[in-house]
């Protein structure tokens, strides 16, 4: 049985339908991403799974538990954690701030200095700016401040909306090498990204969604290797 | 016009501007959280200082021990009435929640002119009427532990926001609500206490005045309106501008009393309001939310 999947779902904005019929399964240890072209609809997705969103039909289950009425809180408290697009984190606070309150919930807030021992490590830059408000940081230091956090509330599945979003290259590579790094520790990945070579590259599993539905299945190898995906996403 | 007058005007001024930021640090911990300007805010702080009566009238309590029994129960109040009156309609238009906390407010007051009449009640502590001389201004007991009561609780909140994880879950929310959603933080429930830890500042402020001030149905609107301008010169959502805009509008009243005919008493604070409003709409002390 897969740790997180989604059967069926229907989510719509107002009579706006934005997803239909997506079924999805991330199994225990996986990368697995999912790419698609602006309004595919991959923000909605994982926006559905952690409870911002209600489908309006289908089911979403973590651990072969329903997670489709579950208030947000109670799902990042059951260690399904999104990092949003925009990663939205608390400018004026502190980068320690930021942190501490990635470990909000009980079950991580036992372990917060270990976490952050481990985040600190993986993030040295964030070290040094523990005292700075996180809104002085740079767009790829504020990214991994997001993971950071995110890592803090000890997930079970990581899900990352679009991280490379507006960062320099080198930026980036470092960012998709963190997420390898994070998933090698045994953090199940749910990557959604524009960026689809390097996603596809770096998973065990890829979903092509457009126009709300989900178009093809593959390994990240065969994805990469698919005519369609070629011309529509590689430019080839 | 002497220097004692000015001097009194400056003391008594900056005594009644602590209570003045201490019920704008509950107007802009609610603003700063719920994005809303509660206007019931003077009609709770009217309601604690008839609690803090009622306790002195019919229990012998003093007023400032009834601290102990206003705040917490106006904590409790308030998360009750952000969870039943506020959050239901929280996807409303902003101007509709507008005014519904005016409609709170209103029949806050009423109820309170029904059940206790329009008199105006005085409460005596132990230290009502004792005073001393600064110079050639008169200080009052009541008004200077009213004062550096205001303050201390100030400072407590501001701690509580910095050093706790409620506090600091709060703040997160005040800054970017779905970001703190995603942290796990239960937005609901800080929500209610928000409006619940306004609500006790106000219980707070009104056992603090009471001692020499009156208690009627209106006592809570100058208040109210007091801390509105306070928060908007302070930057709305900015507590530690709360606290100092607090000052400034204490000042300005009591200059504004002293130096103009009684009828104008509120000039200065208005045009200053409006000064704020026109050239620096984001608060003297800065604007930044969460602070
Ligand atoms: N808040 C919203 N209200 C209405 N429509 C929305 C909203 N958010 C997204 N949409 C629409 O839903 C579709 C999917 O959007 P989204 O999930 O953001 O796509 P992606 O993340 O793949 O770019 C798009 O057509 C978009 O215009
Ligand atoms: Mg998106």
């Amino acid at each position: 049985m897969s740790l997180l999947s989604l059967h069926e779902v229907d989510v719509s904005y107002g009579d706006l339908p934005a997803l239909r019929g997506v079924s999805l399964e991330v199994e225990e240890g996986e990368i697995v991403s999912v790419v698609g072209a602006n309004g595919a609809g991959k923000t909605t997705m994982l926006r559905t799974i952690s409870g911002l969103l209600r489908p309006r039909r289908g089911e979403v289950r973590f651990a072969g538990e329903r997670l489709d009425a579950a208030a947000c809180h109670e799902v990042v408290a059951r260690g399904v954690v999104q990092i949003p697009e925009g990663r939205k984190i608390f400018p004026s606070l502190t980068v320690l701030e930021n942190l501490e309150l990635g470990s909000y919930v009980k079950r991580a807030r036992a372990r917060r200095r270990e976490s952050l021992e481990g985040v600190l490590a993986l993030f040295p830059i964030l070290a040094e700016r523990i005292r700075q408000a996180a809104g002085t940081l740079s767009g790829g230091q504020q990214q991994m401040l997001a993971i950071g956090r995110a890592l803090m509330a000890r997930p079970r599945v990581l899900m990352l909306d679009e991280p490379s979003l507006g960062l320099a290259p080198l930026v980036v590579r470092e960012i998709f090498r963190i997420v390898a790094e994070i998933n090698r520790s045994g953090t199940t990945v749910l990557l959604v990204e524009q960026n689809t070579r390097q996603a596809l590259a770096l998973s065990r599993r890829g979903y092509v969604l457009e126009n709300g539905r989900v178009v093809l299945v593959g390994t990240g190898a065969e994805l990469l290797d698919n005519d369609h995906v070629k011309r529509a996403y590689l430019g080839m | 016009m002497t220097w004692g007058l000015l001097l009194q005007a400056v003391i008594s001024g900056l005594l009644l501007g602590g209570v003045y930021g201490l019920v704008a640090s509950g107007l802009t911990l609610i603003f700063g959280v719920l994005r809303i300007i509660n206007f019931a805010h003077g009609a709770i702080m009217m309601l604690a200082m008839y609690a803090s009566y009622w306790l002195h009238a019919l229990g012998g309590v003093d007023p400032y021990l009834s601290i102990l029994l206003t705040a917490p129960l106006f904590f409790v109040l308030g998360v009750g009435v952000q969870r039943v009156v506020i959050e239901p309609n929280r996807r409303a238009a902003e101007h509709n929640q507008l005014l519904l906390t005016l409609g709170l407010a209103l029949f806050l007051e009423n109820l309170a002119l029904v059940l206790w009449q329009g008199d105006f009640r005085t409460v005596r502590s132990a230290i009502s009427g004792t005073s001393f001389m600064l110079g050639d201004a008169l200080v009052e007991g009541a008004r200077l532990v009213a004062c550096a009561g205001a303050v201390v609780v100030c400072v407590g909140l501001f701690a509580w926001l910095r050093l706790t994880d409620a506090g600091k879950a709060l703040r997160a929310l005040a800054e970017e609500p779905e970001g703190a959603a995603l942290m796990g933080i239960d937005v609901t429930r800080i929500r209610g206490v928000a409006f619940g830890m306004g609500a006790a500042c106000v219980a707070v402020a009104g056992a603090l005045v009471t001692p020499f001030f009156y208690v009627a149905p209106d006592v809570g609107e100058s208040f109210n309106i007091m801390a509105f301008v306070v928060v908007v010169l302070g930057g709305m959502g900015n507590f530690l501008g709360a606290l100092l805009g607090g000052f400034v509008i204490g000042l300005a009243e009591s200059l504004g009393a002293t130096l103009l005919p009684g009828s104008l008493k509120y000039l200065v604070v208005f045009l200053l309001f409006v000064l704020v409003l026109l050239l620096r709409p984001e608060g003297i002390f800065g604007g930044a939310r969460g602070r």
